[in-house]
């Protein structure tokens, strides 16, 4: 504070004593008078114009200039902003004559939707119905201990913790954009309502994507409002069905809603075994997790997911040093276990889908178009010499073995599976720990050293075993979130069990509803390396509340770039996931669709923008693919009218049919 | 460009800085350079100061506004606490500790102007502003583009609906009126108090409308009815209480609408049935409801000229009036209000019966001075004498006269002359005016001589008057309002729509389990009748305006520039707000056959105390109102579960009552 003072004061004083001297001398002879007068003026601005002026005029200057720039800017006529870009599907389809004809529902997905505080603790003061997710997140750097207490839910119940309420914002505002700039369904959006849609066809069904699905009904009612607004478009347009349109998570939430709304009450919305023929005319998922992704293991097993967008992706290089007192990874590890819905999105369908110690269905996928291809988004001019480079390197002789979700160290994941060194998982279950550490903050800490070498000594981990693996390392949050969500593949889907809330949003532990009019569609973009499996390392930190088990960066080679082997997908979700359901899981009449409902796959080749297109207009990735223009027109001609024939069926790029047929499950009705 | 050569010699002025700065270092040659210099530094010091001047002001500002931001959250409170000792903690808090927690959900609907509007479809001149508030907010966009600005706010002139190519929607949820513009709360303070024993938004919902339709067509064009009974029906099936509404100025009258609607059959209402509201409400709180329509709108609609009702005006008032739109200000601002219905919906109700004849009004007898003094000076509340007794009754019955002296004289004295046959005239002033339509242009100046000839109008005078002035306008209106006393209610006539929000020419809904509360702000002197003058100028002008030299004597401080004013919340009489539930409904009357119970809550003004109290928390201003802690606090308690008997009954400061009483209307 003193600081400050003196620097007003000499900012003060320097000008006046200025003045002051120059008015003294001026009755003093006139013709030396002047030239001396300016001499000495100029010694004092001289000695006035210390560093703290220079300081001021420079940003003077600063700000003179951004202001006349800012000026400029907005006196730019608006319709005239230099380039016209490529005119936006909507206009174009409204040139066609298409205009608004079904409702549209659209159900965002984990992370995008925003939260806001309707109650908290005194840290939070002054932040009511303030964004706390989504949006320009400044709290996180205001309070960011805060922050985290009031995001995370409460470790037994999976909901509010006491005396905090953070709720998930409702309208279209909830997920149109992300954060300033970064738009989510927001060009969706416009473009619809470039052919008429408003407020009153289109619904945004917001949830709060931290609980589990069954427990946004408990908590807020999102699924009972989500079927009173379709009742209630459909019979204020005229009777017309809706068109769902699904994205990411919020696949897994609408197949949850589709049983949730048949069931009788107590349980479900009592809506009765028609209500989805009735009301829903074609749910086009995008970007669809139906069978979950890999990188949600790593994300509850170390928290390390790449960039799967949970805390770290806002800003990983600073979360990382010491802002918390190096504790980051440990709490948002902390945070992100107290979220059901992260464990919706483990993989599902066990060895059958995502492979086993030495096969997969990808086997034959090959890396090197990949890494062209990654190569290209980054910097397509400059890199043809690297990719020569790289090319010779990437001969495949052994295929990968992608079914080792988690593997410890590069060979283990090389391996032949005779070789592998295994543990009985009755050995890892035994081990109870003593907690050496005061504080418990992840229940790492309840694991001794022993124990977490024993883990690594198994080597290798499926998608049928790292179940086990995360029971044993986070008992409580699966014990928790297993009572909501499940993973296996039905043997029998008639079983009564099978009307548990748990198996609803498992496309492999549910029959479709009676709906053969209905249509699905899954449309994905492809050509973007997709994190598949993980090769890991113990953590040489023995700290206390450490995590202790790391992605081994160091490990690289063909599919295998730093720690992580990548198949084809569009950057979250490998193909398997989102194209297998639509390819051949539901492809006709099986078991889990009895009436035949049609399916159709859309898949948008990923092609890296150029710089001022922004996120581009052909974009395969997650996120960005809801900017892109061929989905965009896909789901504004079936919102329209069209059917899937007419949009023209299938288009595939991938090898997800090759895939599919390697996949060994029953689907004979 | 002269900003681009200024650009330059800024620049021309840090390469020199550069240099000079060099020279700083070896102090020996300071006064040979500095001589050298000299010239140079002359000419740039100018500039350079400024520069020096904008810098530390920059900085300045960037660091208090640092401090600030690193200020503790409880700062502000801590500092006002200090002056003013502990402020007492706000009825949320203090009736959580009683125990009070969310029973019943909770539906606002909020009133005229305060609800967001945006942009879903606009004409090219609105590039960018897609899914932008047009309406609320920060309302830059009227400055950067007026007249874009008033062509999509602008309803179509024969439909009362969107006109081509433009879509005006309202914004939804509770971000459509918690804050009408940044800072100014309308409905935030209550939100939050109601947050505070439990509500979120699960059991509170905002009735967004596009506050510029006739009721009925919200529902026509947007579903806003059906969405609303569908939400309630969602809120009540989920929590198993019947929901409390809390409507807001015009919104009151919607959500009258709206129980009749809800209860008529499907193809005109929403098909509930005759026992919907029975099932599904149990209680109205209607906030400064203009149950009888406004004065005030008479002459928003008449000139434009509403005093502070927002419309338009409110937003900048003194630049409005001046030139930015070459000097057609208010011509651009009345001919956008003119082409929104649910102003008409405001125009006074019930006729001569409730507002008085040229020499009779019910409220006639009402003291102006004590409120005079009380908004001189604020301060002293203590010392009002009342002591003036001598007043004579006002012709408050006479809506508009023209004249002072007509507004004073007794009816036999005045000379009227009718005006409805007068023949208007060519139009004398169509091209020069160009895009500044309003229908004054067709009247001509024997018609503008007509009206002012008649002198004083009466609350139903003034509906054919604003029929002679805007007949596209009224008529329009007409197919959607009606503003009479009914005889009979069983006519099969009052089934339709344009009925409904009328509360003199519909029946309550078979209730009788609801309460209907009135709660409004007294204290303040509020719009009741106006002296106006013909315009001097002609051509483009509206040919009336309020005569503000119109001036009271000092005993008689009811007339003040142009405007008589009675008690009332500054935007309703008390007229208008508590008749109905004061007497209209009182008991089993014909308008109320089941016997709904009704409560009258007065909130007497009571200016903020300080500077630091914002807007106050015992308001009783229209919209200040809605952060009055008593008012608050009975909604809360009706929402925790309270009956109006558990309230205390009625509250009342006013007259009321004894106005009352002087209606003569059957019940």
């Amino acid at each position: 504070m003193s600081s400050v003072l003196r620097f007003r004061k000499l900012c003060v004083t320097g000008p006046t004593l200025r003045n002051y001297e120059s008015s003294d001398q001026k009755p003093k002879d006139v013709k030396q008078g002047i030239e001396r007068q300016k001499v000495e003026k100029n010694k004092k601005r001289k000695k006035g114009w210390g560093c703290v002026d220079s300081c001021c005029w420079l940003i003077g200057c600063m700000c003179t200039t951004w202001w006349v720039l800012l000026f400029l800017y907005h006196c730019w006529p608006v319709n005239m902003g230099g380039l016209k870009g490529p005119e936006p599907p909507g206009v174009r389809l409204k040139n066609e004559g298409l205009t608004a004809l079904h409702p549209v529902v659209l159900i965002p997905g984990m992370v995008t939707g925003g939260l806001e505080l309707w109650e908290g603790r005194p840290c939070s003061q002054g932040l009511f119905r303030k964004r706390i997710w989504g949006g320009s997140f400044t709290e996180i750097l205001k309070r960011p201990l805060c922050w985290l207490e009031h995001l995370s839910l409460d470790n037994e119940t999976g909901l509010d913790p006491p005396g905090i309420r953070v709720r998930p914002v409702p309208g279209l505002v909830a997920a149109d954009y992300f954060a300033p700039g970064y738009f989510v369904w927001a060009v969706l959006i416009e473009n619809l309502a470039n052919i008429g849609y408003e407020g009153k066809n289109m619904y945004m069904a917001a949830y709060d994507w931290r609980l589990s699905f069954q427990n946004t009904e408990i908590r807020d009612q999102s699924l009972s409002r989500l079927k009173i607004n379709i009742e209630l478009m459909y019979a204020t347009n005229g009777n017309k069905k809706v068109v769902v349109v699904p994205h990411s998570m919020g696949v897994n939430y609408f197949l949850h809603f589709l049983k949730w709304v048949e069931t009788p009450p107590p349980m479900g919305g009592g809506g009765g075994p028609g209500w989805c023929d009735k009301y829903i005319k074609s749910i086009m998922n995008i970007g669809p997790a139906f069978l979950g992704i890999p990188k949600a293991v790593s994300a509850m097993f170390s928290a390390e997911a790449k960039d799967v967008a949970f805390i770290r992706s806002m800003d990983p290089g600073l979360l990382d040093s010491e802002i918390l007192g190096l504790k980051t990874m440990e709490h948002l590890m902390r945070v992100c276990r107290t979220w059901d819905s992260v464990v919706s999105l483990l993989p599902k369908g066990g060895e059958p889908i995502w492979g086993d110690l030495d096969s997969a269905p990808e086997d034959e996928h090959e890396c090197e178009l990949e890494t062209k291809s990654y190569f290209q988004s980054y910097s397509r001019e400059n890199n043809n010499s690297r990719n020569k480079d790289t090319r010779p390197q990437i001969q495949m002789k052994e295929p990968t073995k992608y079914g080792r979700i988690i593997s410890f160290g590069k060979t283990a994941s090389e391996q032949h599976s005779s070789k592998l060194h295994k543990v009985a998982p009755m050995e890892l279950m035994q081990a109870i720990s003593n907690a050496t550490c005061g504080e418990v903050w992840t229940e790492y800490g309840k694991i001794n050293r022993t124990n977490i070498q024993k883990l690594a000594d198994n080597k290798a981990y499926t998608a049928k075993t790292f179940i086990d693996l995360l029971r044993y390392v986070a008992p409580k949050t699966m014990e928790r979130a297993e009572a909501h969500l499940s993973h296996g593949i039905a043997t029998n889907l008639d079983d009564p069990k099978y009307g548990h809330y748990k198996y609803w949003s498992n496309p492999l532990e549910t029959k479709l509803p009676e709906a053969p009019d209905m249509e699905i569609y899954t449309m994905y973009g492809v050509g973007i390396p997709t994190e598949r499996s993980y090769v890991y390392k113990v953590s040489p930190s023995d700290k206390c509340n450490s995590i202790p088990f790391r992605i081994d960066s160091s490990a690289e080679g063909g599919c295998l770039r730093g720690g992580v082997y990548f198949v084809d997908g569009d950057e979250s979700v490998p193909v398997i996931s989102a194209g297998y359901m639509c390819a051949k899981g539901w492809r006709g009449k099986t078991r889990f669709n009895p009436s035949g409902s049609a399916t159709y796959i859309r898949e948008y080749r990923h092609k890296a923008p150029s710089l001022l297109e922004g996120r581009g207009l052909e974009s395969g990735h997650h996120v960005d693919i809801m900017g892109n223009a061929a989905l965009i027109e896909d789901v504004l001609r079936v919102a329209a009218g069209a059917t899937g024939e007419e949009i023209g069926g299938d288009r595939i790029y991938s090898d997800i049919l090759k895939m599919s047929d390697r996949v060994k499950i029953e689907l004979q009705v | 460009m002269p900003s681009a050569r200024r650009r330059k010699a800024a620049k021309a002025i840090t390469s020199d800085q550069q240099s000079t700065s060099k020279i700083d270092q070896p102090k020996n040659d300071l006064n040979i350079n500095a001589l050298n210099k000299n010239k140079k530094r002359s000419k740039r010091s100018c500039i350079d100061n400024c520069c020096w001047l904008i810098g530390f002001i920059c900085s300045t500002w960037w660091f208090l506004l640092f401090l600030y931001n690193a200020m503790p959250a409880s700062f502000p409170q801590y500092v006002t606490e200090a002056i003013t000792g502990p402020t007492p903690d706000p009825p949320g808090v203090k009736l959580r500790k009683e125990g009070l927690k969310a029973k019943h959900p909770v539906v606002f609907v909020p009133g005229i102007v305060t609800g967001g509007l945006e942009l879903w479809e606009g004409h090219p001149c609105m590039d960018g502003l897609f899914r932008k508030r047009l309406w609320g907010g920060t309302f830059g966009e009227v400055y950067k583009r007026p007249l874009c600005w008033i062509d999509h706010m602008s309803l179509d002139n024969e439909t009362g609906l969107d006109p081509p190519g433009v879509r005006v929607r309202p914004v939804s949820g509770l971000v459509a009126a918690d804050y009408f513009a940044a800072g100014y709360f309308v409905w935030a303070v209550l939100i939050a108090n109601l947050a505070h024993i439990g509500y979120e938004e699960k059991n509170m919902y905002m009735a967004a409308y596009d506050w510029r339709l006739s009721f009925q067509n919200t529902e026509v064009r947007d579903q806003t009815l059906s969405r609303m009974k569908s939400n309630v029906e969602l809120m009540v099936a989920t929590s198993g209480e019947k929901v409390v509404v809390i409507p807001h100025s015009m919104g009151v009258l919607y959500f009258l609408h709206f129980m009749k609607w809800v209860e008529a059959p499907a193809p005109m209402g929403g098909g509930g049935g005759s026992n919907w509201c029975d099932k599904h409400i149990k209680a109205v709180m209607n906030i400064g409801g203009p149950f009888l329509g406004l004065p005030k709108i008479v002459a928003g609609l008449f000139s434009a000229e509403a005093r502070d009702i927002a419309v338009a005006r409110a937003v900048a008032p003194g630049v409005l009036d001046l030139d930015i739109f070459g000097f057609q200000t208010l011509q651009h601002a009345m001919r956008m209000t003119r082409t929104w219905d649910s102003t008409m919906s405001l125009i006074p109700k019930g006729g001569d019966a409730i507002w008085g004849t040229l020499d009779w009004a019910p409220d006639a007898d009402h003291v102006c001075v004590a409120k005079k003094i009380k908004k001189n000076d604020t301060q002293t509340t203590g010392e009002i004498g009342v002591g003036f007794d001598d007043f004579k009754s006002h012709n408050y019955g006479r809506i508009i006269s023209f004249g002072k002296d007509v507004a004073e004289l007794h009816s036999s004295k005045v000379v009227r002359v009718d005006f409805k046959d007068a023949v208007k005239g060519d139009n004398f002033a169509n091209r020069s005016c160009r895009d500044v339509w309003n229908e004054y242009h067709e009247m001509g100046i024997g018609g503008i001589k007509a009206v002012a000839d008649y002198k004083a109008f009466t609350a139903e005078s003034v509906l054919e008057l604003l029929q002679f002035v805007a007949p596209r306008m009224m008529k329009r209106g007409g197919a959607q309002y009606s503003y009479g006393i009914a005889d009979n209610l069983n006519d099969k006539k009052y089934e339709h729509y344009k009925y409904w929000s009328n509360p003199l020419e519909t029946r309550l809904p078979n209730a009788p389990e609801m309460e209907i509360f009135s709660m409004y702000g007294v204290g303040l002197p509020t719009e009741r009748s106006y002296v106006y003058k013909s315009s001097p100028a002609g051509e483009c002008y509206i040919p009336f305006q309020i005569d503000a030299s119109a001036e009271g004597g000092n005993d008689q401080g009811c007339l003040r520039s142009g405007v008589y004013s009675v008690d009332g919340d500054e935007t309703v009489p008390v007229l208008s707000a508590g008749f109905m539930c004061a007497k209209g409904w009182r008991g089993k009357t014909r308008f109320n056959p089941s016997g709904i119970k009704t409560y009258v809550k007065e909130y007497n003004h009571a200016p903020p105390a300080t500077l630091l109290e914002g807007r106050g928390t015992q308001s009783g201003n229209h919209v200040d109102i809605m952060g009055n802690f008593a008012l608050i606090e009975d909604i809360i308690r009706v929402a925790a579960g309270a009956k109006g008997d558990d309230l205390g009954g009625d509250q009342i400061y006013s007259d009321i009552f004894k106005w009352s009483e002087r209606i003569t209307l059957q019940l």
